[in-house]
Formats: C-alpha cells, structure tokens, sequence
C-alpha cells in the first residue's frame, strides 16, 4: 500500500479546502442559519411540535444531512474533476498508486469535510434550537457513513463528468429535489398516503429518518431498513467505482 | 559508468501498437530497447506519436496491443515497482494553477511513495532557481518558469528514468541551457533520459542514440554519430542557363542529379567531409563549358530525411 500517495492526495485535499473556506464551510453555514429563520421561525410559528418535538428541533437532522450530501458530493466530484479539466491528471496515472488508494485519498478528503461541515450546523443549531441527541453513537455513525457514501457517490459524478455542466446537473436535478421531498422539513406521516407511498422511493427518506430517530426516537421508517438502504447504497457506489478502474472509463484513453 | 552497465537494457518495447478510437494508428509495431544511462532523443514531426509512446510507457495510455518492460518488469502487471522509478515531464504545462511551488512538488513526492524530505526538495529548487518562488502561487509563474516547476515535480521523486517530452518546446535560451546542464547532471548520475523533439539540432546536441519516429512507425533507430552523417548532407543546386540532355561522362564521379527537365543540377555533399567537392566540381563545370545562371544550396530538412526512409523501407 502506497500510504504516502494516500496521504498526500488527502492532504492536497484539505489544503485546497482551506483555500475555499468560505465555499466549503461558511457558506453552508449561512444557508443553514437562513432554513432555521424561515422554516424554524416562520413555518415554526404555525406547526410547533411535530410528534412531541418543537418543530425548530425537528428539523435539524434534516438540514445536516441536506448540507453533508450535498457538499459531500460537490467536494468529491470537484476534487476529481478538476485534475481532468485541468490534465493535472497525468500524474496521477503515471503514479505507483492503485485505483483503490485514489478512491481513498479522495473520497476520504471529501467524507472528512462534510463530518467537519455536519458538525458545524450541528453546533450552529444549538444555537437556535434546543436538541438532545438519545443516541449519539448511532448519529455518529449514521453521519460518518452518509458522508462516505456520498463522496463515494460524488467521486463517480467526477469521473463520469466532461463538462462543469454535467458536475452541476447530477445534484441540482436529482439531489436537492430528492432532500427537499425526503422528509427534511416535515415528517413523512404528515403526507397524504399516496405520497407517503411514493416517498418510499426516494434513498435520501431513509437517510433522513435514519439520522433523525439517532436524535428524537422517532422515524418514518425502521431504523433497521435505514441502515441498510444505505449500506446497499454504499455498496452500489463501490461496484460503480471498482468498474469505472476495471474498464478505465473516461480516465485513460 | 561501465560499458556492459551502459549497454543493459533499462526499457524494452515489444510489439506496441496503439489504436485511437474508432480506428486510428497511433503507433504501429514499435519495439525499442532504452540502455542503461543513456540518453535517447525520440525524434520525429508533430502528430508521429511521440506523445503516445511516452503516455504509454508512463502508464497515461493503455497499449492497444504489445508490451513494455522497465528493468524487466512488465509496466501494467508490476506497475508499483515500474512507475516508481520514473519521471515525466509533459508537453503540456498542465500544473495546479492554485498550489505554491513548494506544495505540489512535495505532493508529486508523496504520490510515488517516497517520504517526505525537505532537504531534497530544496536541492531541486535551488537547481532550477525555482528557490526563491517556492512560495508563488504556480499561476503567478511565467512560462519558463512553469516548465521548471514541472520538472522539478518530475524530479521530485528521484526517478531513474527521466522521460521529457519536447522540453524545450516554447523556453527562452536561458532555461534551455540549465535543462541541459541539468540532463547531463542527471546523466552522470546514472539517470536514464528519454526526450522527444522535432528538432535535428537539439537530438544531437544532447543524444546518444536517436530513434525516428514518423506516423506511428519507428523509422529507424541509430547512434547519434551514425545518424548525423546521414543527417549532415546539402544538396547544391545549380541552375543552368541550357538545359541538359544527360550528364556528361567526365561529371559521373559527383553522382549529379538532372531536375526541372534538365534544367537544374543537383549536387549533394556531406558538410562535415574535409573536402566538400564543389570547388572541383565548379572547375569541371566550366570545363565542360557548363554555365548556370543561379545557385542555391539547402540543408536536408527532417522532412527529406523522413522521405528518404520511407523509401528505403518500401
Ligand atoms: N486521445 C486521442 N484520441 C485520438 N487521437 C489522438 C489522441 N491523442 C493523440 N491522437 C492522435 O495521435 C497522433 C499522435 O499524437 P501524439 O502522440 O501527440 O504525437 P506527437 O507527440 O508526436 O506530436 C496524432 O495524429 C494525434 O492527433
Ligand atoms: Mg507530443
């Protein structure tokens, strides 16, 4: 294992997050503090309490996991992406690494920004809402394991990408409605049953119901099915990748 | 270095070919041997393949067909223990615009295994005057300048072998003499290097041995010394004031050559020959009561040479 290539793309990583502080850290921040103003305080005022928790608090796990999956996969496919857009990339193919150390060092660079990036909002929103986490461990490993699947998830959208366009469209299009609908801001019960049916569809209600029950006991779905939605979610991401290294898709020519 | 160490083979090309989609011939059939310590100047016109070969051997470009060995390890099966002893400078100045100077060579360190060291890095700067911009942003750089921070990335490793594709391509004179100070340093430490041109001038200013590169075929591969004499011809060209039927017998020894419908002599000679023949030639000129009007002479360029070889190879 070339421990030393891992490091230094992971370092070059967070160094150039450091760079872009503003984008990578502050400006989720802000937009957090905004969804706690207008839905927190605006919406707030009308529903106070979804299942016995003040809507304020109710809606914290979502705004982290709408963030953390988001910057998760802009980081990861930015991170890729830009070695190819910039031919920076050579280097990388010419290096003694292995595919699986690249995904490492990258993906790592980027699942460790959005742990950092969800523990922020975690923090800012204790300065909003009261909260109490019953299960910390399981908040813990529910968010480390989302960060990791999206930039794993990320990283594929920068391989696949030719184009800036094509990094943006994948999370505008498909991402941020799928968390908008995915229980964020209210708690899927609330949705008449042909919607209730529907959502169980979309990967991120899982995730957020997941995220969720680690703070409030409370859940759309088993805690036991969100895990594994994302473990399956994981595991599709990884056979994406090792066939993406395996045919040298858009990589080498 | 001793003879027998500078005759092993560091790079064995076998049988590579390269096929662009859909179906375009990059290279075709190449084999070539790299020796120990040398240092071989791929030469051949834009498009030959020169690039291709490289990314091929670095591991940028996979082989259509074909193999290659770096100190007898396949490049594809053992791609640790090949990549790790080599260098690439590329065409491009492909560098990250936003990285001082100092951070991505110490990562192109990091990323072909070898632990951290300052010293090393510090001696490599300083070496390419790159010391005092060790904290420029690489964007800030000019040109020349970038092309130093390349191969200082390149060398950053401390490779064996050392691949420079077209290094001089676009670099004030100044750069260009410490690249070659520099080559020749490398050399003497034991560094094999591999560089691609279209320039005669710089294969023989720095190579050993040359290899002809032309539309994805190895034209040909030769001592430098052996290939310049070849190289090294003029052709004299003599415009008459009569056209000619045929040379007259008493011209036979210069191996003249009638063009423009007899219109035109060609006489071609070695410039490096102590004797070049045209001072003989134009007394029996006008001996034979030959007179021109007009006379030119031209050195023979890549391009006849290229056309030249393929002759002789079809
Ligand atoms: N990625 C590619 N796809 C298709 N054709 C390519 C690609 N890269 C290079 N070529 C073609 O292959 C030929 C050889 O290119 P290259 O190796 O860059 O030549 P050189 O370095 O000798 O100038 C050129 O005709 C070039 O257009
Ligand atoms: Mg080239």
């Amino acid at each position: 294992m070339n421990t030393e290539a891992v490091k230094s793309i992971y370092i070059f990583e967070m160094n150039r997050a450091r760079r872009t502080i503003f984008q990578s850290i502050i400006s989720p921040v802000i937009s957090t503090a905004l969804y706690f103003i207008v839905f927190g305080s605006a919406i707030g005022s009308r529903i106070t309490q979804v299942d016995g928790v003040s809507y304020g608090s109710f809606i914290v796990p979502g705004l982290i996991m709408l963030s953390v999956l988001t910057q998760s996969i802009a980081n990861a496919s930015f991170g890729i992406y830009f070695p190819k857009f910039t031919g920076t990339i050579y280097e990388i193919l010419s290096a003694p690494v292995s595919s699986f150390e690249i995904v490492l060092g990258y993906v790592g660079a980027a699942a460790t920004k959005s742990l950092i990036l969800g523990l922020v909002i975690l923090a800012t929103a204790y300065l909003f809402v009261p909260l109490q986490i019953a299960h910390p461990l399981w908040m813990i490993s529910f968010l480390v394991l989302t960060c990791i699947t999206f930039s794993l998830f990320g990283f594929i959208i920068g391989v696949w990408a030719d184009g800036f366009e094509k990094l943006q469209i994948i999370p505008l299009l498909v991402i941020t409605p799928l968390v908008f609908l995915g229980g964020t801001f209210y708690s899927i019960s609330m949705l008449p049953p042909l919607w209730q049916s529907i959502s169980m569809f979309n990967p991120v209600v899982y995730l957020v119901s997941g995220f969720r029950w680690s703070f409030f006991e409370m859940a759309d779905v088993n805690v036991g099915l969100s895990l594994f939605m994302i473990a399956l979610f994981l595991t599709t991401c990884l056979v994406i990748i090792w066939r993406i290294f395996k045919t040298g898709y858009k990589i080498k020519d | 270095m001793q003879r027998n160490q500078t005759n092993q083979s560091v790079i064995r090309i076998e049988g590579l070919n390269k096929t662009y989609e859909p179906d375009f011939e990059a290279l075709r059939k190449i084999n070539l041997t790299i020796r120990r310590g040398e240092i071989f100047a791929l030469l051949g016109p834009n498009g030959a393949g020169k690039t291709t070969l490289i990314s091929i051997i670095c591991g940028i470009t996979s082989p259509t067909s074909g193999r290659v060995l770096i100190n007898g390890k396949n490049i594809v099966r053992d791609y640790r223990a090949t990549r790790s002893v080599v260098g690439l400078v590329p065409q491009e100045l492909t560098t990250d615009a936003f990285e001082t100077v100092w951070h991505t060579v110490s990562f192109t360190r990091g990323l072909f295994g070898k632990k951290p060291n300052p010293r090393h890095i510090e001696k490599i700067l300083r070496q390419l005057t790159l010391w005092a911009k060790k904290d420029e942003r690489i964007m800030n750089l000019s040109g020349g300048m970038k092309r130093r921070v390349l191969i200082a990335k390149a060398l950053s490793h401390e490779p064996d072998i050392l691949f420079l594709d077209e290094p001089t391509a676009g670099v004030d004179v100044e750069l260009r003499k410490d690249m070659w100070d520099l080559v020749r340093g490398l050399q003497k430490n034991g560094v094999t290097i591999i560089l691609t041109t279209h320039y005669i001038e710089e294969a023989e200013e720095m190579a050993d041995r040359i290899g002809i590169i032309n539309r994805g075929e190895l034209i040909l591969v030769e001592d430098k010394k052996t290939l310049m004499r070849k190289l090294g011809t003029k052709r004299l060209y003599l415009e008459l004031q009569q056209p000619l039927e045929k040379i007259p017998a008493r011209l036979k020894p210069y191996d003249l050559k009638l063009a423009n419908d007899g219109n035109c002599i060609v006489y071609t000679y070695d410039t490096r020959a102590k004797k070049t023949g045209i001072t003989a030639l134009l007394q029996d000129l006008s001996e034979s009561k030959i007179k021109f009007r007009d006379l030119n002479t031209s050195k023979s360029s890549l391009e006849d040479i290229f056309v030249d070889l393929l002759k002789e190879n079809t």
